[in-house]
This record gives structure tokens, sequence and C-alpha cells, in this order.
């Protein structure tokens, strides 16, 4: 396999959070970088930092010294607006509760960040649908979420990620919530994101199994960053 | 639109609680628009008086009496157009509780002078023919059931005994301003008694109701007048009927006022529920705002989504408060007619109703937006709950 770009890279991140007047570090001198097409998963005990470092690299949140390039762009020097739209056209989320919102149907949560985009109605209609398609859940577009399981939530929760297209998926323990089956379905799903739409892929996980799925494994301790083994080919 | 749909959506996720904000607000706007209504019927008099018309009074109190003669001389005065004069007499139909405003009058110059009195010509005829007549507005002719030609007795008690009128008319206010619940006599038919009985105190007025040419110059007139009576035995105090009739509101004043706090209050407290639903909404769905903020789905939409929300709820409040305001001022007016002979809804209390509605949903909506805008994604979305 030829050696592929970065898409990702972290420079000397450090982040660290105030408890009164205590101040935690959390993370310490994070340098790596993630290929495009890249399928990583964030492993380490609770408490390590790995969310901390997923929200950084999904602009969510900033570090207090270091810089984060995607795709050429160093997101540590936009403003709150700028990331805000950078984060609408690049990264897609998927958090460990899903956070559907209860009274929207599925088709219209998917629809949500399509609100953002120049599309007509039309067009949105076509790439929710299609969206629904690929996580195989069409025939419950009407449902609320309050009337699907956990795992078809998950599903609804991760064709709003990529409805819109983005470069890079963020997942948060998207398993930490499911059952064994509904868990290896959702890593499935995303490994097919990965495989045969080309997202890159950033998942933290406790689960080693939801892990082995995963094409690379990073591990985070004690703000430090051990690479471990390349799970997958 | 998806946003709008949100909009109503979010607006009844809390059944009951929308429904008892929704029921506050609409009590709320009863009470403002009924008292505001009450406001304005105190104001009833000053709104249907004219710029034309002046009354002298005895200078020292309205209860003393002015003597008869004084009208050629006021009559006389520069820029005087017409002078009638009136008496109070405070009779009683029946029951005291029956109460409606009787007056002995000079009838010609009096409906001259108050054209907006609509009779019908030959009505009014028979009126002044008549000796022992008597005309009365639409609303208590209704209220006791009279009819043309009835024999009315009205039980004096400034003036004892039994006094007979025979209705000889009905007038209708050209206006809704207009209070349709007096009643007129000849004060001929009273002083004549006086003279017989009570000779001391006949041949008085209690008021003096002067037409004059021009209102441009109500105040030079009403300084001529009282300059003629200056050091007489009765001096005179003369002022626009709309004066004169404030006068009688100024004794009140601090009870308007009571009621005009007292809706300022309806108003915060209502102000403060619609508030607190607001700021209990959003912080329950600051998840939501989270992955909005995540999504990009920030800013004006935000805004939009909380403002609207707040907007559904006051405006739906505002409605069915507005549509009660009239029924429930409709049951007062017929209970409490003997004391607001002109209680209608007004449409600038409609206007307020309308404002008031805005306001409260801006106001309810800052904080929680605030709050919406400034929450982060990472502290809401992935910390574990
Ligand atoms: N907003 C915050 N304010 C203060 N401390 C925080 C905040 N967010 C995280 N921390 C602290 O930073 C450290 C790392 O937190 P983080 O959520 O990144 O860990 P994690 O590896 O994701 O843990 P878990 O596996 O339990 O989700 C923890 O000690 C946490 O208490
Ligand atoms: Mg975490």
């Amino acid at each position: 396999m030829s050696k592929k770009k970065n898409l990702i890279e972290i420079k000397n991140v450090y982040k660290s959070y105030r408890r009164g007047n205590l101040l935690i570090p959390v993370l310490e001198d994070i340098t790596f970088e993630i290929e495009e097409g890249e399928f990583l998963a964030l492993m380490g005990p609770s408490g390590s930092g790995k969310s901390t470092l997923l929200n950084l690299i999904a602009g969510i949140d900033k570090p207090d010294k270091g810089t984060i390039i995607v795709d050429g762009i160093d997101i540590t020097s936009l403003s709150e607006s700028e990331l805000a739209q950078w984060r609408g056209l690049n990264i897609g989320f998927i958090f460990q509760f899903y956070n559907l919102i209860p009274v929207l149907t599925a088709f219209e949560n998917v629809e949500l960040p399509l609100l953002l985009t120049n599309l007509t109605k039309k067009q949105r209609r076509q790439q929710v649908s299609l969206a629904l398609k690929i996580v195989n859940l069409e025939d419950r577009k009407d449902h609320y979420p309050g009337q699907l399981s956990g795992g078809q939530q998950q599903r609804v929760a991760i064709a709003r990620a990529f409805v819109t297209d983005p470069t890079i998926l963020v997942a948060d323990e998207p398993t930490g919530d499911l059952d064994r089956l509904s868990a290896e379905e959702i890593l499935d799903l995303m490994t097919r994101l990965n495989l045969e739409l080309g997202k890159t892929i950033i998942m933290v996980t406790h689960d080693p199994q939801a892990a082995k799925k995963a094409r690379k494994i990073l591990t985070l301790d004690k703000g430090i960053l051990y690479a471990d083994h390349q799970a997958r080919i | 639109m998806l946003i709008i749909k949100l909009v109503f959506k979010n607006a009844f996720r809390s059944k009951l609680r929308s429904f008892l904000t929704i029921l506050g607000l609409s009590l709320a706007i009863v009470a403002f628009g009924f008292l505001r209504t009450v406001v304005e019927a105190w104001y009833a008099g000053v709104e249907a008086s004219s710029a034309t018309r002046l009354v002298t009074r005895n200078a020292i109190s309205l209860i003393f009496p002015l003597p008869i003669s004084y009208k050629e001389k006021i009559r006389q005065v520069e820029g005087v157009d017409i002078v009638s004069f009136g008496h109070w007499f405070g009779g009683v139909y029946i029951d005291p509780k029956n109460f409606f405003a009787n007056f002995a009058i000079e009838p010609e110059s009096y409906l001259k002078l108050y054209p907006e009195y609509l009779i019908p010509e030959e009505q009014k005829k028979a009126f002044i023919k008549d000796r022992k007549g008597a005309i009365a507005g639409k609303k208590i002719v209704e209220k006791f059931g009279w009819n043309l030609g009835d024999n009315i007795t009205l039980k004096g008690t400034i003036y004892p005994g039994n006094w007979e009128f025979v209705l000889r008319g009905l007038y209708i206010g050209k206006d809704k301003t207009i209070d349709e619940s007096q009643f007129f006599f000849h004060w001929d038919y009273l002083n004549e008694n006086l003279r017989k009985f009570s000779p001391s105190i006949a041949d008085h007025a209690g008021f003096y109701i002067v037409g004059i040419k021009d209102a441009k110059y109500a105040a030079i007139v009403s300084e001529r007048i009282d300059k003629q009576f200056k050091n007489s035995l009765a001096e005179t105090l003369t002022e626009t009927e709309r004066a004169f009739q404030l006068s009688f509101i100024y004794m009140t004043e601090a009870i308007l006022f009571v009621i005009q706090l007292v809706s300022l209050i309806v108003i915060i407290i209502i102000l403060a529920v619609v508030a607190n639903t607001m700021a209990m909404s959003v912080r329950e769905r600051l998840p939501e705002f989270a992955v909005f903020k995540a999504l990009g789905v920030g800013g004006w939409r935000v805004v939009f989504l909380i403002f609207g929300e707040a907007l559904i709820l006051t405006t739906i409040g505002c409605l069915i408060g507005t549509i009660l305001t009239f029924p429930a001022a409709k049951a007062f007016a017929d209970k409490m007619s003997n004391y607001f002979p002109v209680f209608i809804v007004k449409d600038e209390t409609l206007i307020f109703d309308i404002i008031i509605t805005l306001v409260i949903a801006v106001v309810s909506s800052i904080l929680p937006t605030i709050r919406a805008l400034k929450v982060t994604v990472a502290e809401s979305l992935t910390r574990v709950r």
C-alpha cells in the first residue's frame, strides 16, 4: 500500500483544565499525524484525555499551546465563527448517547446539518434518503428517536454525521451504550464508511473488541500517546 | 421549513408546562385588559365632554347651588352663546340599588347644548311640552322595561316625597362614549314644588352649562363669567366641561393609580412566569443546542429557535386572553352598569396586549438565548452524564 498524505497534523499540543485554582494538565506535548482515509481508535484509561484530544481535532475545543493542521488549515488559529463553519463542512459527529432531537423524525434529524448548505429541498431529500439507505433505515425514516432501538438511533446519528459528506468522522465511544450485537452493526457500518466512502474516522473507545475493527490503535495514558499496534491491514 | 417546524414542536414539548404558561398568560391579559377598561370607563365622562361647553358652579363646592338669576347675567357675558342649567336631584327608583343619575334641567336649552343625546323630534317636543315629562337613556329604559307614557315615580333623597314623572322620550348616545343611563326632567316642576313647601331653597340651580361660540376663548369667557360674580354672595367657578369632569377623577386618582400599578405588576409577574418557562426549556435542552453548535447550526438559528418558541407561547396566551377580555368586560358591564355606564374594551387596550406579548417574548428569551449560544460542545456532549 502506498504511503498516503497526512490529513491531520497535531504538533506539540498542550491542554489543561482549571479546577478551582488547581491547574490539571490533561494533554502534554502531543504530536502525531493521521493519514487520509485512516480509521483510528483512541484508547486509554478513563480520564486520560481521549475525549479532550478528540474535541481538539474536531474543532469544538482549543488547545492551550500547539497547532492542529487539518487539510492544510491551522484550525487553532480560526475564530469561533470560522471554526463553526469549518466544522459544518469537514467534521461529522457521532456521540455515545446519539443526541438525536427527540421531536424530529429520523429523516428530519438527518436533514438538520443540511440546513447549512445551499442545497434545494429536493437535493436535500435525495441526500437524506441516500444516507438513510446506507445505514439501512429507509423504512424507519418517519419514526421518532423514541420509537427506535439504541442501535437504530446510533445509525440515524451516523447518517446525520456523514450526510454533509465531511472528510472526517469523529466518534466518542459510539458503542459505549449498546449491546454487543448492535455495537457490531455500528462498527461494521463505520468500517464501510471508511472503506467505501473513504471517510477518515477517529474513534474513542474503551472496548478492545471495537478497537480491533480500526486500522490503527493509539493509546493515551497520563497525557502521553503510545503508538500501539497496527490492528488491521 | 424544518427549523420552523422545530420551533412549534419545541413549544409543546412539555405539554403541561406550556399549558400552564399559556393559561397564566391568558389570565394576565384578561386582568390587564379588564383593569385598563376600568380606568377607561372612569375617564368616559371626560372623553364625552365638549370643548365648547363650560360648567359654572359654586366656587365653594358643587354641593352649594347658585341663584337662578345668574342665568341672564351669564348669557350677557361676551362670547357666551347659550346658557342652560341643571340640578342634581338624587332620586331613587323603587330601590337605592337601581342607581342612575337624575337631573332637573331646563329642557329646551339643555338639549340644544347636548346634541349628542339623540331623541326623535316628536318625543323632544312632547317632553318640552309636558311639565311632568321626563326623558331617559336607552340603557335604563331597557333595564326597567319602561315605555313612553309610563308613569315613573322617583323617591327624593334630597327633596323628600314621591315625585311623579311621565316618560316622554328616550335618548341614545351619538357614540359609545355617551352615558345612556341618565334621567332628565323639568327643573320648573321641581322648583314649583320647592316654592310651595320649602321656599328658602327654591330658585336655585346646581350648575350652569354654558355654550360658547368658540372653543378658543374658553379660558377668557370662563374668567369673564367668574369676574361677574366676584364679591357676590355666591361666587362662581367656571371651567371647561372637560376640566369639570376631570375634577371628579382627581378625587379618585389614588385608586386609579393603584389599579394601574396592579396592571403593571400583573405584567411583571407574567413576564417572570414566561421567562422561567423559557429558562427551564433551554436548560433541559442544552445538549441539543450543543449538537446544533457541533453541527455548525448556531448563531441566529438558535436565536430564532428560542425567540420563536417564546413568541408562540405568548401569542397563543395573548390571543386567548384578548378573546376572553370581551365576555369578561361584558359580564362586568352588565352587572355594574349603574357605576360604569360606559364600559367598553378600547382598541388601545388591544394594541397594548400586542405590545406586551412582544415585549414578554423578547425579554424572556434574552437570557436563555445567551445561555444556549454559550454552551460548550465539549462539556455538554462528551462528559459522561
Ligand atoms: N471541562 C472540563 N473542566 C475541567 N476538567 C475537565 C473538563 N473536561 C475534562 N476534564 C478533565 O480532564 C481529564 C480528561 O478528561 P477526558 O474527558 O478527556 O477523559 P477521557 O479519557 O475521555 O475519559 P473517559 O474515558 O472517562 O471518557 C479528566 O481528568 C477530566 O476530569
Ligand atoms: Mg471520554
